[in-house]
């Protein structure tokens, strides 16, 4: 009675299972899958539902008998059912990838970085390699007064070496005791006022001069300019952190030259000329030991310290690294020149 | 400055080198800015006499010329010149002769008729500049014989010397030769300084009164006679013209020459018109006529020689009167040689606008001892030309108490090793310095060293180390590197603003570099105050007179030029000064101060106000947002001032519509502005880690209804405080106005995200937080909306 029972169970059981392994391989979408999986293993299921019929069986063998046969035939169905599954994802995950293709070439808009001024980059790189020296940076006022000008630069009133600087004035105090600073080297003065020595410093900044702009002239550019006041700098110093800044700045196989050459605020004074590996000249600078009559008028004494000097202008710099014909373009804040750098 | 070599070459032996020459010059602080090779001699052009000169009826601009060089056929030669005459001399560039700029003299036609040759001018020959006529040689030239030759031109070198202030006694060729020998370790052949070696006549004196001895140290006259006026001989003439000056006569010449060579500029006055000289300041208003024909309004500040008469003859150490000038027909002259003091002389200079050769010199400072060689070197030259020369004795050589005496020094010797890091011994020193004029003497460590009277610029021990230096070479001197007892690096400050700098980098804006200066008027259009602005005494343009006060203008200006070259993303920043008049000053200096500004075009407040929470985020600083301050230049409803307490440091918002219009700016253009010197000076503690937390956060959105004038930072100031340590982040999410909320208000959404650092929030803790930020925020004038 009982093996009828499970024969008769056995045979529906093969037909719902056979019935599902067909029906599962025309099954091509997910939510497919999962419908046919309840209908088959579901409690309503042709398969899930013969469970119930298992308390009908008249024997324990019989219904553990049943109960194994129909375990193992869930398990088959199951594991037909888990593969077709990760064989559908697979396919819909490739469909999905296919489907995003990106041509990265058809970028629509971009964000911008900004970019930095090249007279800002030059000085930059300038002050890394100086800082990188030992050197400390100073800064000071654009409108100056004619003392830090002139005056404390060993050029009283009149003196006939102002007229090596065009420079232009200010309505303002005095008559000509305001102007524009016409080289850096005001900032010396106020160093020495304020520092203490040893000092060990460079000053970059904007000056001015009264020149028509034209390729190589702006009234208003930048220079830098090197000042040490320490015991016992000598002329040697001099032209050995020239050299020092020369092969730091622009290369090991750069080197550096000094020419007798006349400022009111060095003695000695020279020009500095930066050789070429090809063997040419960049006429770069002027320098100089500290005149003892700026270390005074800084309040140091002359008989304890000695300093040294250099300066040199920054725009060029960035004029020539980067192949620029004309000064004035660096000036123009056109966007399409700021972005080539 | 030009210096001819051979005339350098007759003051000092030198190497043959040319180049060795420049090297010396430059390493002697000679700065050598051209070599010129001048009168590089022609092959085949030879002296010739026009035989002939015809018209041809169909060539009116050429004529036919037949010149004969002395043998064979006269040749026929087809010259466009005009100044020249039968009987001529002149130079013949034969066929086949290669002339300077690269052309071959080849048999050619004009109208059928060939030319043998070429009639040439001193500029095709490479000589002079003058391309105006053919080169007329003196009658008695030989025939046929090489022109350069017979022109007493030789190859020789001009170098233009780039002079330093420091270098007075350069401007004649014996202060170069004399750095040259001592370089190159010859002797410097100078002449005689005895003037009694040269008179030869009985007493003629003309009687110089120096009346102010404050400006005219040292004046000599002498008086010669005998003198007849010609051109120069070849050879004066030639060295004139190779250092570009023009001869006159053989007086005028002469003049020039000395000057040249001694560096004494001089003047010679016909003694029919003078018989006396008075060295006085002129009256206000006198007039003289120079000798360059203007008449010029004299100052009191003007030095002038005047005659017996007190009547001006010249302008002290600038330019003589046209009245008492060399004629054809002088044959007495006084001789003017005198020193004047230089600041002087400079200050007349710039006052009358007129500069000459001898006030160049003058007012860099003469030598005031070199009167006597310069008046015997002028005697020796003139005689060349006038044998019946006659020297008068009597000459008066004036002094006055602004004439400079030999300025000694003591020179330490052991400051040449302190300053030179190279150590001299005192024979060493006395070998550099005596050679260049200085004599010096005393022993051990301590040298008496007198400066020679043509070195005016040194005064001081460091000008004779620098002497020591030049003559020894600075190249030898070799090089250290000192070691720095200080460690570099940047400032707090110059960090910061490095930091700031690519913070803004970041956001997308350019740094520009507008011109600090401004166009009058300026400042207005862009809607800011003018009563604090600096100007320009004498600025190079008017549009650039007035020292910008705001960064504003410069980079409108900017972005309305990029925005008519149709750039796109305009997108601006500059850090740069400002100069606003400083009223509380007494020195006349500005309120200097450095701002950040940042611009872009198509862009509103709100992006403004994004750029300003980076910024203040990196550099840690804040401020309040006052909308209720509208800042100069600024949009009425879409801006604000950044204040912190009362001090305003900054700006935020968008340009005023109405300064764009001015500035031609069409589209929106947000702005920033920040007073660097409030911001970059200290730096704020470093930020302290909080720690993250690792349980689930929840969020809740909450939207509300605000009226429009209720800033949305009162919002969220209030969910803030309301949710307190559970809110970890808060998010404005929507802004909407539009149907369903007032015309007047607008509907605020936020999300709040919650969280707790030590456990999972539950539904009550949400709740609660909900509630009472419900509560604070319809207590801050907000309606939750439903």
């Amino acid at each position: 009675m009982a093996t009828d029972q499970i024969k008769a169970l056995e045979e529906r059981l093969k037909t719902a299972s056979d019935d599902a392994i067909n029906r599962l391989a025309a099954v091509t979408t997910i939510d497919d899958l999962r419908s046919l999986q309840s209908e088959v293993l579901g409690k309503k299921g042709s398969v899930g539902s013969m469970k119930s019929e298992l308390g009908r069986l008249d024997s324990v063998d019989a219904k553990k008998e049943a109960g194994a046969m129909l375990n193992t035939v869930t398990e088959q169905l199951e594991a037909a059912f888990n593969t077709r599954r990760d064989l559908l994802e697979d396919v819909a995950f490739a469909q999905q990838v296919a489907k995003e293709r990106l041509d990265l070439t058809e970028h629509l808009s971009v964000a911008r970085r900004g970019h930095s001024h090249l007279v800002t980059q030059a000085t930059r790189r300038l002050e890394d390699v100086f800082t990188g020296l030992g050197f400390q940076i100073a800064e000071g006022p654009e409108v100056e007064s004619d003392f830090y000008n002139f005056e404390a630069l060993n050029m009283p009133k009149s003196h006939p070496a102002r007229s090596m600087w065009d420079t232009m004035f200010v309505e303002s105090g005095e008559p000509g005791s305001v102007l524009l600073r016409t080289h850096t080297s005001p900032v010396q003065i106020r160093v020495m006022e304020t520092w203490k020595p040893p000092i060990y410093a460079i000053m970059p900044g904007r000056v001015f001069r009264r020149d028509t702009p034209d390729a190589t002239h702006m009234p208003v550019f930048h220079q830098i300019e090197c000042l040490v006041i320490d015991r016992g700098i000598t002329f040697a110093d001099l032209a050995g952190t020239i050299e020092s800044f020369t092969k730091a700045f622009f290369g090991g196989d750069f080197t550096s030259r000094l020419r007798p050459s006349y400022f009111p605020f060095t003695e000695p004074s020279a020009e500095f000329d930066i050789r070429r590996p090809d063997g040419t000249w960049i006429e770069l600078g002027g320098c100089g030991m500290v005149h003892p009559n700026v270390l005074r008028a800084g309040g140091l004494d002359p008989e304890e310290w000695t300093g040294f000097a250099f300066g040199f202008g920054i725009d060029r710099m960035a004029k020539e690294r980067h192949g620029i014909d004309d000064i004035r373009e660096m000036y123009t804040n056109d966007l399409r020149f700021l972005r080539q750098f | 400055m030009k210096v001819l070599l051979s005339w350098l070459r007759e003051l000092a032996e030198l190497p043959d080198s040319v180049d060795a020459i420049e090297v010396a010059l430059n390493s002697l602080g000679l700065a050598v800015d051209g070599v010129e090779h001048i009168n590089t001699p022609v092959a085949g052009v030879i002296t010739a006499r026009i035989e002939r000169i015809e018209k041809h009826p169909d060539a009116d601009k050429v004529t036919r010329t037949w010149v004969t060089t002395g043998e064979g056929e006269p040749k026929h030669v087809w010259c466009g010149a005009k100044n020249f005459k039968v009987g001529d001399t002149v130079a013949l560039a034969t066929l086949g002769t290669k002339m300077p700029n690269g052309m071959e003299i080849a048999r050619r036609g004009i109208l059928g008729i060939d030319s043998e040759g070429m009639l040439c001018s001193g500029a095709e020959l490479g000589i002079e500049d003058d391309a105006d006529g053919i080169v007329i040689l003196p009658a008695s030239t030989p025939l046929g014989m090489d022109a350069f030759v017979a022109m007493g031109l030789y190859p020789d070198v001009v170098f233009e010397l780039d002079l330093t202030r420091n270098r007075p006694d350069c401007w004649g060729h014996v202060g170069v030769a004399r750095d040259l020998a001592a370089h190159f370790g010859t002797e410097i052949r100078s002449g005689s300084v005895d003037i009694d070696s040269v008179i030869d006549g009985p007493a003629k004196t003309v009687p110089v009164e120096i009346i102010d001895g404050a400006r005219c140290g040292r004046f000599a006259s002498i008086v010669i006679s005998g003198l007849q006026v010609t051109p120069s001989p070849q050879s004066h003439a030639n060295k004139l013209t190779a250092v570009g000056m023009r001869p006159i006569n053989n007086i005028v010449d002469v003049s020039n020459l000395v000057m040249l060579e001694t560096n004494q500029p001089n003047h010679a006055y016909d003694l029919r018109s003078v018989k006396g000289f008075r060295i006085r300041k002129a009256k206000r208003d006198e007039v003289l006529a120079t000798l360059d024909g203007v008449e010029r309004k004299l100052d009191t500040s003007d030095l002038l020689i005047c005659d017996q008469n007190d009547s001006p003859v010249g302008i002290a150490g600038i330019m003589g009167g046209l009245e008492s000038e060399v004629r054809i027909d002088t044959t007495e002259i006084a001789l003017e040689v005198a020193w004047f003091e230089p600041e002087g002389i400079a200050a007349s200079v710039q006052r009358l606008g007129l500069r000459s050769e001898a006030s160049a010199r003058f007012e860099r400072g003469t030598d005031p001892y070199g009167i006597a060689q310069s008046i015997v070197r002028f005697v020796d030259l003139l005689r060349e030309t006038c044998p019946n020369l006659v020297v008068h004795s009597g000459v008066t050589d004036s002094f006055a108490e602004s004439l400079p005496v030999a300025t000694k020094i003591s020179l330490r010797v052991p400051q040449v090793e302190r300053l030179l890091g190279t150590a001299f011994t005192n024979e060493q020193i006395t070998n550099l310095l005596e050679p260049i004029g200085f004599q010096v003497s005393g022993a051990k460590e301590l040298l008496d060293v007198v400066v020679p009277t043509w070195r005016p610029d040194c005064t001081m021990e460091v000008d004779l180390i620098e002497e020591i230096a030049r003559h020894f070479g600075y190249d030898n001197l070799g090089k250290s590197v000192p070691k720095s007892a200080v460690h570099g690096g940047l400032s707090i400050l110059q960090q910061r603003r490095r930091a700031l700098h690519e913070v803004v980098l970041g956001l997308g804006a350019s740094e520009a570099m507008p011109n600090p200066f401004l166009a009058q008027g300026d400042l207005e259009a862009a809607g800011l105050n003018s009563k604090d602005a600096l100007y320009l005494a004498n600025p190079l343009v008017a549009e650039e007179s007035v020292l910008r006060t705001s960064l504003i203008p410069g980079l409108l200006r900017s972005v309305s030029y990029n925005e008519n070259h149709r750039v796109a993303d305009i997108a601006l920043f500059e850090i740069g000064h400002v100069y606003p008049r400083d009223p509380s000053a007494t020195n006349g200096l500005p309120a200097e101060s450095e701002m950040l500004a940042v611009i872009a075009a198509e862009r509103d407040a709100i992006a403004a106000m994004g750029w300003w929470n980076e910024i203040a985020a990196a550099l840690g600083v804040g401020a309040q947002i006052d909308q209720l301050t509208v800042p100069d230049a600024m949009h009425p409803t879409r801006s604000a001032t950044l204040r912190r307490g009362k001090e305003v440091i900054g700006a935020v918002g968008e340009i005023d519509p109405l300064v764009l219009r001015r500035f031609n700016i069409a589209s929106r253009v947000a702005y920033l502005e920040v007073n660097l010197s409030a911001v970059l000076g200290s730096e704020p503690k470093p930020a302290q880690a909080k720690v993250v937390s690792r349980f689930p956060s929840s969020d809740i959105d909450l939207a509300f209804v605000l009226d429009s004038s209720q800033p949305a930072a009162n919002v969220i100031r209030a969910l803030r405080q309301a949710g307190g340590a559970l809110v970890a982040d808060i998010t404005l999410f929507d802004v909407y106005r539009g149907p369903g909320v007032d015309d007047s208000a607008r509907s605020l959404t936020f999300r709040l995200r919650l969280q707790a650092p030590d456990h999972t929030l539950t539904d009550s803790e949400i709740a609660n937080v909900r509630e009472k930020c419900i509560a604070a925020v319809q207590k801050a004038g907000g309606t939750l909306r439903a």
